[in-house]
């Protein structure tokens, strides 16, 4: 029985190899970071595999797609620990695949990036939000599919000046990266003529994210920490290391709503998304992932159609004329945002809508009506051309 | 008995009276409802609760049901237009969306977007035939006049599939521009045209060599190019003039059906999905997801004549003789 069906098998290989010319591989590389941060709400927590999920399913996607042009697409991944040799670890992987997708901060997709400078291999950074990538650290070598703080800041800046809510209470936590999104969100008030009222900081003191009796103590923390403000419209909270901002909501001195970091949080992708087609790419991963799709999974997910969409689009396993096609006037991708998504040519960021998302609804998507551009309304989130201090090489 | 009539009603074609007054089917995408609008008077008649989710909308050959794919509930509910109230469900796959029939009203193809199949079924005998698979999401779907090839479009892959109706097998596939949604051929076979939202093109194929011969741009001065999305088309028989829904660019566009260049923009409510003409070919109804609302356009002389208000999120739209 079982001779005979290997037999098959082998026969069937054999018929399906004289039929059709052997399909071309496109092998696409992930590197990812070892470990998940921990944030202060459980249903928040990371997968251990956030983002390669979503790469898995557009490899499923393009795969489907490639059926009918003879073109096989495989996921190579691999996790580097933070005591790894990232530079190494990456040419490894450079050397099986042409394109890799990184979820990596920021200086260690710089060492890569470096790293392989001469090789040719295209970067998708689909996990770094620095806007320094795109600005004065920027790579010819890197396309940003993430969005950057900034563009994530001016998108909440955007709706939260539309909505008249125009006095901010800014409270920024203590570590670097709550700074920087502290920044970002200081120029959003900045552009669209939003007031920051008062400034504090919340100083992580350390501690345990998860304690038996924690919610006693931070209903008498929260509200003492955000009394005697002056008069303020909503709290936006920077704070990225997720040390305070989920607190924050229901427990302000005054009842004022909360945005940033908690409450209403500008993403790139939300699981409560279903505009645009947007059902069917969440019914498809919740299939195939037993779990729901974070921004993480999407910009991976987005990272790996583009490699897709350029290969079926210039029929073509020529790395060299795919990421050409990338990177023309002609390359746009479709993500189930209600418009094309095109890439910024200055700094190679993938130019996106963002989503105003509360945890459990989608509240609206910037840009927001009326804020105007003359190349594309995208391009009212983030850094714009005149500004930016990229010098592409 | 209910299966006998409606087999019965699917085989004889009524004879074409010559009345003026049409009957309009609107499925309501959010409202879960099909709106009735007669198009003497350009008024609602009834409004008709139906599954979740109703999107593709379109009469059976014989006029004597409408059959509205609705979503979220799996299924096709068949109406009785006598009756106007819905007499039976179609066994299609999971989250159908567009369908086709072939000319004898005898088979019907369904495109399930969660699925990435097409659903073939035996609309005599309710039953399922059989699936074929295609690209993501399918989408856009219609036979060729001779009834040989069946397109379906897939919005993720990109590609217009064209299906041999005999074997059910994929014969060919074109690349088109992002998320085909809608699929139509010229009355003479010539051409097939698709549509491609995000890609923001009408891709015009030639189906014998099954390639791309030309696309259809628009250009609306004051409009931001992304808002320019193109989903619905509808073309005059003698396949002179089409006209093609552009999204949230609130706009039809009209255009020479030969040279293929764009006359006019007609504005219409905002975000138009789908359309179809009176049988006469005298008017166009086309439907407004976000303003919901239907707007009548006058074929000969390009205008919108009406607007008239239907259910939340109108989706698509079918007209043919009360």
């Amino acid at each position: 029985m079982f001779r005979w069906l290997i037999g098959t098998i082998a026969l069937s290989m054999m018929a399906a190899r004289a039929l059709a010319a052997d399909p071309v591989e496109i092998h696409i590389g992930y590197l990812g970071h070892a470990g998940v941060k921990s944030t202060l709400s459980l249903v928040e927590q990371p997968a251990d595999n956030d983002g390669i999920a979503g790469a898995r399913l557009a490899i499923e996607d393009n795969n489907t797609t490639g059926k009918f042009l003879n073109q096989r697409f495989a996921l190579d991944e691999v996790k580097v620990k933070d005591s790894d040799d990232v530079a190494k670890v990456a040419t490894d992987l450079a050397g099986r695949n042409d394109y890799i997708i990184t979820d990596l901060p920021a200086d260690a997709l710089l060492k890569v990036a470096d790293a392989l400078r001469d090789r040719g291999t295209m970067l998708l950074n689909a996990g770094a939000i620095d806007d320094r990538l795109r600005e004065q650290d920027c790579r010819g070598n890197v396309v940003h599919v993430a969005p950057t703080r900034s563009m994530l800041a001016d998108a909440l800046g955007q709706y939260l000046v539309w909505k008249q809510w125009k006095r901010w209470l800014l409270v920024s936590g203590s570590h670097d990266q709550d700074k920087l999104y502290a920044d970002a969100l200081r120029r959003a008030a900045n552009r669209f003529g939003a007031k920051i009222v008062q400034e504090r900081t919340f100083e992580d003191t350390g501690g345990a994210r998860r304690t038996d009796s924690g919610v006693t103590l931070i209903q008498r923390q929260m509200p003492v920490f955000t009394q005697q403000a002056p008069a303020y419209d909503v709290l936006v909270a920077a704070d990225e290391s997720e040390v305070f901002a989920n607190y924050l909501p229901y427990r302000t001195w005054d009842p004022r709503p909360v945005a940033g970091s908690a409450g209403l949080v500008p993403t790139s992708w939300d699981a409560a998304h279903d505009q645009w087609g947007a059902v069917q790419i969440q019914n498809r991963f919740v299939k195939l992932n037993m779990r729901r799709m974070t921004a993480l999974d999407m910009q991976a997910w987005t990272a790996a159609r583009m490699i897709g969409e350029a290969t079926s689009r210039t029929s073509s396993g020529d790395p060299k004329k795919v990421i050409a096609f990338l990177k023309s006037k002609d390359f746009s991708i479709a993500a189930f945002k209600g418009t094309r998504l095109t890439l910024r040519d200055w700094n190679w960021q993938l130019r996106q809508p963002i989503l105003l998302a509360d945890g459990r609804m989608v509240v609206s998507v910037s840009p927001q009506e009326g804020f105007l551009h003359q190349v594309s309304e995208l391009d009212t989130l983030g850094v714009d051309r005149p500004e930016t201090k990229c010098k592409l090489q | 008995m209910r299966r006998r009539c409606l087999l019965t009603g699917m085989l004889v074609w009524l004879a074409a009276t010559p009345a003026s007054a049409f009957v309009a089917y609107v499925s309501n995408e959010k409202g879960n409802t099909v709106t009735v609008i007669d198009t003497d008077s350009w008024t609602v008649t009834k409004t008709i609760k139906v599954g979740q989710r109703p999107r593709g909308i379109e009469f059976s050959r014989d006029g004597k049901f409408v059959m509205v794919a609705v979503g979220d509930d799996d299924t096709i509910q068949v109406i009785d237009t006598k009756t106007q109230e819905i007499v039976d469900t179609l066994p299609s796959g999971p989250d159908p969306e567009l369908f086709t029939q072939d000319a004898a009203g005898k088979t019907m193809y369904v495109a399930n977007e969660n699925d990435n199949t097409v659903t073939v079924i035996d609309l005599e005998k309710r039953a399922r035939l059989g699936d074929i698979q295609v690209g993501v999401e399918p989408e856009g779907m219609t036979i060729s006049p001779d009834g040989k090839v069946l397109i379906n479009t897939s919005e993720t892959t990109n590609m217009a599939h064209f299906i041999d109706t005999a074997t059910r097998q994929i014969v060919g596939n074109v690349l088109v521009d992002s998320r085909p949604r809608f699929a139509q051929f010229k009355r003479d076979g010539s051409e097939l045209w698709v549509s491609s939202e995000i890609g923001g093109t009408v891709s015009i194929i030639d189906p014998v060599k099954r390639e791309v011969t030309g696309k259809i741009t628009f250009e609306i001065p004051g409009l931001r190019n992304e808002a320019i999305q193109p989903v619905g088309i509808g073309m005059t028989k003698d396949g002179k003039t089409a006209f093609v829904a552009l999204g949230p660019a609130n706009r039809v566009a009209v255009v020479d059906g030969a040279t293929h260049k764009v006359l006019k923009y007609l504005l219409v409510g905002q975000r138009v999905w789908h359309m179809d003409f009176t049988p006469d070919e005298k008017y166009l109804m086309v439907t407004n997801g976000v303003s919901n609302d239907v707007s009548v356009i006058d074929v000969a002389a390009q205008k919108v004549i009406k607007t008239i208000q239907v259910g939340e999120l109108p989706w698509g739209i079918t007209v043919a003789q009360p």
